[in-house]
């Protein structure tokens, strides 16, 4: 008796559920077992026939001079906007959390990048930077510094990595105020009172506490950095000049769209897929550890 | 000489002010208590001594120092919190030497010190412990650790035991008793808690609306309280307070509930006075015969071993549940019956005047 009770044939809850699995699987589980599907297919050039060559895509693109580039590009482009859009964060957050009069003004404008696409952000850079009419470029030009991204690889890099950096740094700031007005005030004032000032305050009391949070802060930047700045190199230098901004996210687009190598497209795709199941692993992992404030 | 000054001390937020001018000089290695109900000020007060508030108006010095400008690591105090604040991701041995490596102490020395308050407080065993392993005894003791280490000249302390439990509480009452006696540090303790505002310290403060209404010793304060507020404040059950009128001879007291104390000494200078009569539970008997007491109606009895409680109201009237009533304490287990009447005498010595208009002590 007690088992009909407890799994009773209603179909309510599979049809409440259903909204959500169709949707992970039309968006998500089936876009990715075809790209897992597709890495192991070699189309030829018109897109008539197609061989299955097991591995062959990723052992072409671990010989591929190109792609170990754009891996370590992807890898150093990252980092940077993590480095950036978190310490600048931190450095807001801190002030934030000084600040009396007029907090929520503030922080509320402080929120705003975050409501911005990632397309729009692009092309907000864009035309501060662009090499004719930027305002940046002007103002540069004035002391003497000719700016060109389209020519200069690593001034589009710079540009890249700002603009990305810049659209990341509410969403930290977010997470930081909120960690460091979870501390005690009592924490604070008992540290100022054994002597230590604002910066050896922030450093021995402060940044120890919100650990947790910048370890998130961090997995989730990366993330950001490798899979959602697509729409900022897209519209700033579309992987250019000469391939140096086209991160791996990029190369999946340019390959499979532009260049037409559908498999090789979708290896890279697998391999990206892998990276960011690791990510979120190590990230669900140890985002469970808090700290106690005694 | 590690004296504290404060003279005419203010402090407002915009145009409420909270401290309303104090006067007070703490002498060398005297422990005061600030006492008053919430939101007197009295941790206010205690965090402008600190330095983590700023001083609107006056001054306070330490040893000498005018410290209105001073940060609080410059004003040689140590503060111990209500809620300890201890740093979290710390051991017990790194909390307690935090504020002496700031210091660039040596580190012999810093762990002298440190094994040494650890000696006085008995936690050597918890040295290496994190602050969450720890009861909230031993958080408490750590830190106060924390403030013996830097060798103060005063401590501060703001509400220290309020959050531990009742038989902890008592224990370390006693502790900061003995430890300020043995180290004669000049110690300000911040509480509400009636008990220990009378056990710890030399002299008592008792604060409402952000003025100093009495200063004294416990004792002092007991016995002659300066003012309406502060008789109803020390003495737990509080004391009766009612309002009379002197009669023309000030020579008894008529209550507008009926009946009428005699005094033995007469008060002709304050005759036809209204006055406010104050009665501690502790010092009211039972009259003997009908005719020279007061008669009340008893309305709840409670019997808490030692002692037993009366509430009763004045008069013969209807009474309400609302009725702030009279209380009786008598000592030992007594039976009454509820809604029975009962006479009620006063010693003269134990009774307190106040003037009904400004509340002030009538001798």
């Amino acid at each position: 008796m007690l088992k009909r009770v407890h799994f009773g044939t209603s179909v309510l809850p599979y049809l409440l559920l259903a909204p959500q699995i169709i949707v992970t699987l039309v968006f998500f589980i089936w876009p990715a077992s075809q790209a897992l599907y597709q890495s192991l297919l070699i189309e030829d050039a018109f897109g008539l026939s197609s061989e299955f060559v097991w591995f062959e895509n990723f052992e072409n693109l671990v010989s591929d001079k190109t792609y170990l580039n754009s891996f370590q590009r992807t890898a150093m482009f990252s980092f940077s906007v993590a480095f950036i859009a978190m310490s600048t964060a931190l450095v807001l957050a801190s002030m934030a959390d000084r600040v009396i009069k007029g907090a929520l003004t503030y922080r509320t404008l402080l929120i705003w990048p975050y409501a911005v696409a990632p397309v729009i952000a692009g092309a907000l850079w864009v035309f501060m930077f662009d090499p004719t009419l930027g305002i940046f470029v002007y103002a540069l030009k004035a002391i003497g510094y000719e700016w060109n991204h389209k020519l200069n690889g690593n001034e589009a890099m710079f540009l890249v990595v700002v603009a990305s950096a810049w659209k990341q740094v509410a969403y930290n700031f977010l997470f930081f105020i909120a960690a460091m007005q979870s501390i005690p005030k009592s924490l604070i004032e008992a540290a100022a009172i054994d002597g230590a000032g604002p910066v050896k305050r922030f450093f021995s009391i402060i940044f120890p506490l919100i650990t947790p949070t910048t370890f998130f802060l961090l997995v989730v930047n990366v993330v950001y950095a490798f899979f959602d700045t697509f729409g900022v190199v897209h519209a700033i230098t579309q992987g250019g000049p000469a391939k140096a901004t086209e991160i791996l996210v990029y190369k999946v687009f340019y390959d499979g769209f532009v260049g037409l190598d559908l498999g090789g497209s979708a290896a890279q795709s697998v391999i990206l897929m892998a990276i960011v199941i690791v990510l979120t692993v190590i990230q669900f992992r140890y985002i469970e550890k808090k700290v106690e404030y005694t | 000489m590690a004296q504290v000054l404060l003279s005419n001390v203010r402090k407002s937020y915009g145009d409420v002010e909270v401290i309303k001018g104090v006067d007070w000089q703490i002498n060398d290695g005297e422990f005061v208590v600030i006492v008053g109900p919430s939101g007197c000020g009295k941790s206010t007060l205690l965090r402008m001594i600190a330095g983590l508030e700023t001083i609107s108006g006056g001054e306070i010095s330490i040893k000498g120092t005018v410290v209105n400008k001073l940060e609080p690591s410059e004003r040689d105090i140590a503060m111990v919190f209500q809620n300890y604040a201890l740093y979290p991701h710390m051991s017990v041995y790194q909390n307690m030497a935090y504020g002496l490596k700031i210091k660039k102490i040596p580190k012999e020395e810093i762990e002298e010190r440190v094994q040494k308050a650890a000696e006085i407080l008995e936690i050597e065993d918890y040295l290496e412990r994190s602050p969450r392993q720890l009861s909230g005894g031993q958080r408490q003791r750590v830190a106060m650790g924390r403030a013996i280490v830097r060798q103060p000249a005063v401590f501060l302390f703001d509400e220290p035991l309020s959050n531990l439990d009742a038989k902890l509480r008592v224990q370390m009452r006693l502790e900061i008793k003995k430890l300020q006696e043995n180290l004669g540090i000049t110690s300000v303790y911040v509480t509400h808690d009636q008990v220990e505002a009378m056990t710890l310290g030399h002299r008592l403060a008792v604060l409402n609306e952000g003025v100093v209404e009495q200063l004294g010793t416990p004792i002092e304060i007991y016995e002659k309280p300066q003012t309406v507020f502060v008789a109803g404040f020390i003495g737990s059950p509080s004391m009766n307070l009612i309002n009379g009128k002197l009669d023309d001879e000030g020579n008894s007291i008529v209550l507008p509930e009926g009946g009428t104390v005699k005094l033995s000494k007469g008060k002709k200078q304050y005759k036809g006075q209204e006055i406010t009569l104050g009665i501690r539970p502790e010092h009211v008997t039972l009259a003997k015969g009908k005719e020279n007491g007061i008669e009340v109606k008893i309305s709840v009895v409670e019997q808490l071993g030692a002692d037993t409680l009366v509430h009763c109201t004045l008069g013969k009237g209807e009474t309400k549940i609302s009725d702030t009533g009279f209380v009786v304490r008598l000592s030992g287990i007594k039976t009454f019956e509820e809604g029975s009447f009962m006479s009620l005498n006063f010693a003269d010595k134990h009774l307190h005047m106040f003037d009904a208009k400004t509340g002030k002590r009538i001798e």
